[in-house]
């Protein structure tokens, strides 16, 4: 498939941005139950600030793929059929959560709910907070399957695809938040940026699942089912147009082969053991540089990996356009 | 319930491109129109169309058959490029089975595109939305046509009838009595999309004549008889004339 850098943001913003407030909200559960200092609430408000930019970016550049943005409001109404249709609805709501999780932060409202008595001085915004978490699991599900459910896209058809988006944005979700917390809260860097890793290491064991997979992946359509015609040998010999279509643009990279061939190995190199390697170094020195480069070199491994994602997807309607003439 | 579909014979199409050209025609100037054509006379032409002949070799030279190979929505009977639709801009009709874009709704967000194994849509670039063959539905029902030539414009330009146009869920349609008998076939059935399309598989057109064949051996009603057989010295002009 050919890659729209459009998409390749979105999924990898909202995915930074999910993973970022998944993170704020378990370091403050952790805190409820005084596993971890309490934090004030200006820094999950801030936290929550910074997720809710990330997710808005990640949804004005999906505008950028449309034909027509000013339609984009009909795409609410075929939820029950449509897994894009579901993540266009499931977006801003998952916006909306963290806006008003941040916000009961900033404002102070300690309102008690359960009555419970925990760590934390309320527990509004932990129920708030848990109904953005189970929010953000749907959104993540609802990305994923947008690719999963196209059957004949045999690269993207399987249950590894929506735990790559998980495990992936929430991995980056977790180093950013490492870097938030070396500046504001030094004493979660050991906690968030543990959890950085392992999520890392997860993701790495998924994410090569899906590569070892999709490289032994035998594809089901051939030219004889395509054309009905079930000899051995067959050669296209024209495609019925000289010049090119959307057929030929869309379901292509469009990249030179050894571009596509480094770009995977650009992509495991960067989002995974540099990383690794920073983040290690920068939970012991708690240093921001560090912490924030470890951020930064994953986002852009990510965006190779998204790209990689789409151009690795083999269209079966290829098939049909093997040959100019 | 009704499912209009093309039956297309490969063994009877030359790949001379009228559909091709009749469809663009037809749909430019209709409902879906315009169809766009950027750089049609320049070094990177390119365009809209809703139908293509793709040309194929089977076998190998010298002993190689050319496949002309005609190329459209197929109109799926369980479509893969309609549920994912997420504004209902693409939709199935119920009463006929075509596959259809509102215009008006389509987001071009390209989705469908992907979900469809064939490629059968095209997005045009110059109206934002996505475009595919509506079987000419501004066509088969204009009550202005002679009833006829309500068909769609593929089917009208063919000159050698490869393409057949009918219900296909009427089992005494054209289209299923040629399915039926000439083994018609979908496209990449192991998706299970069941297009409504068929295509009718190239044939032998050789005459094989064998023994029994040329002589009634079992003669059911005795109305042959052995022929006669004059006296073997006078001369013949051929067989029958011999006595």
């Amino acid at each position: 498939m050919h890659p729209a850098f459009s998409v390749i943001f979105l999924t990898t913003l909202i995915g930074a941005g999910q993973g970022l407030f998944l993170a704020l909200y378990t370091s403050e559960s952790y805190a409820a139950v005084k596993l971890l200092p309490v934090q004030s609430g200006a820094f999950y408000a801030w936290g929550s600030a910074i997720s809710v930019v990330l997710l808005a970016l990640g949804l004005i550049t999906s505008f950028f793929h449309l034909g027509h943005p000013e339609r984009a409001w009909r795409t609410a109404t075929k939820w029950r059929t449509s897994w894009l249709s579901r993540e266009v609805i499931v977006l801003p709501a998952v916006l909306g959560a963290i806006a008003v999780y941040g916000a009961i932060h900033a404002l102070g409202w300690n309102l008690t709910i359960v009555g419970i008595d925990t760590g934390v001085s309320n527990d509004l915004t932990l129920i708030v907070g848990a109904g953005g978490v189970l929010l953000t699991f749907t959104l993540f599900l609802c990305t994923g399957m947008i690719y999963a459910c196209i059957k004949f896209l045999q690269e993207w058809s399987t249950w590894l695809t929506p735990v790559n988006y998980l495990l992936l944005g929430t991995a980056s979700g977790f180093a950013l938040a490492t870097v938030y917390a070396s500046l504001f809260a030094p004493e979660l860097v050991y906690f968030l940026g543990g959890w950085a890793i392992i999520i890392l290491l997860a993701a790495f064991v998924t994410r090569s699942a899906s590569l070892i997979r999709n490289a032994r992946l035998k594809p089901k359509s051939s030219l004889q089912t395509a054309i009905g015609v079930r000899h051995q040998t067959m050669t296209q010999r024209s495609q019925g147009q000289m010049g090119g279509s959307y057929n030929t643009r869309e379901y292509f990279h469009g990249a030179p082969m050894w571009v596509f061939r480094s770009i995977k190995w650009v992509f495991l190199v960067l989002v995974f053991p540099l990383p690794l390697i920073l983040l290690s170094v920068g939970i012991n020195e708690a240093s921001f540089t560090v912490l924030s480069a470890a951020f930064v070199i994953q986002y852009l491994g990510l965006l190779a990996e998204r790209w990689f994602f789409f151009a690795q997807a083999n269209h079966p309607q290829n098939i049909y356009y093997q040959t100019i003439s | 319930m009704t499912q209009l579909a093309l039956v297309i014979d490969l063994n009877v199409c030359v790949g001379c491109h009228a559909c091709v050209t009749s469809c663009k025609e037809w749909n430019t100037s209709g409902m879906a129109g315009y169809m766009a054509d950027d750089n049609p006379y320049d070094a990177d032409p390119t365009g809209t169309f809703f139908n293509r002949v793709q040309t194929f070799e089977v076998g190998e030279y010298p002993c190689s058959e050319t496949v002309h190979f005609p190329k459209s929505c197929l109109h799926c009977e369980d479509p893969p490029c309609v549920p994912v639709c997420p504004t209902g801009a693409s939709y199935k009709r119920e009463e006929d089975g075509i596959v259809l874009v509102d215009y008006d709704k389509c987001i071009g967000c390209k989705y469908c595109s992907w979900a469809c194994p064939y490629g059968a849509r095209e997005f045009d670039e110059h109206q934002k939305v996505m475009k595919k063959c509506t079987l000419c539905v501004d066509r088969i029902y204009d009550e202005n046509i002679p009833e006829a030539e309500r068909k769609p414009a593929c089917v009208r330009a063919c000159p050698t009838s490869a393409r057949l146009y009918g219900d296909v869920h009427d089992p005494n349609s054209e289209v299923s009595i040629a399915i039926r008998e000439a083994g018609g076939y979908q496209l990449m059935p192991e998706w299970g999309t069941n297009p409504a399309n068929h295509y009718l598989p190239r044939r032998k057109t050789k005459i094989r004549i064998h023994e029994d064949e040329l002589v009634r051996s079992d003669n059911p009603l005795k109305k042959e008889t052995d022929r006669p057989v004059g006296p073997i010295d006078e001369p013949t002009l051929d067989d029958v004339t011999s006595w």
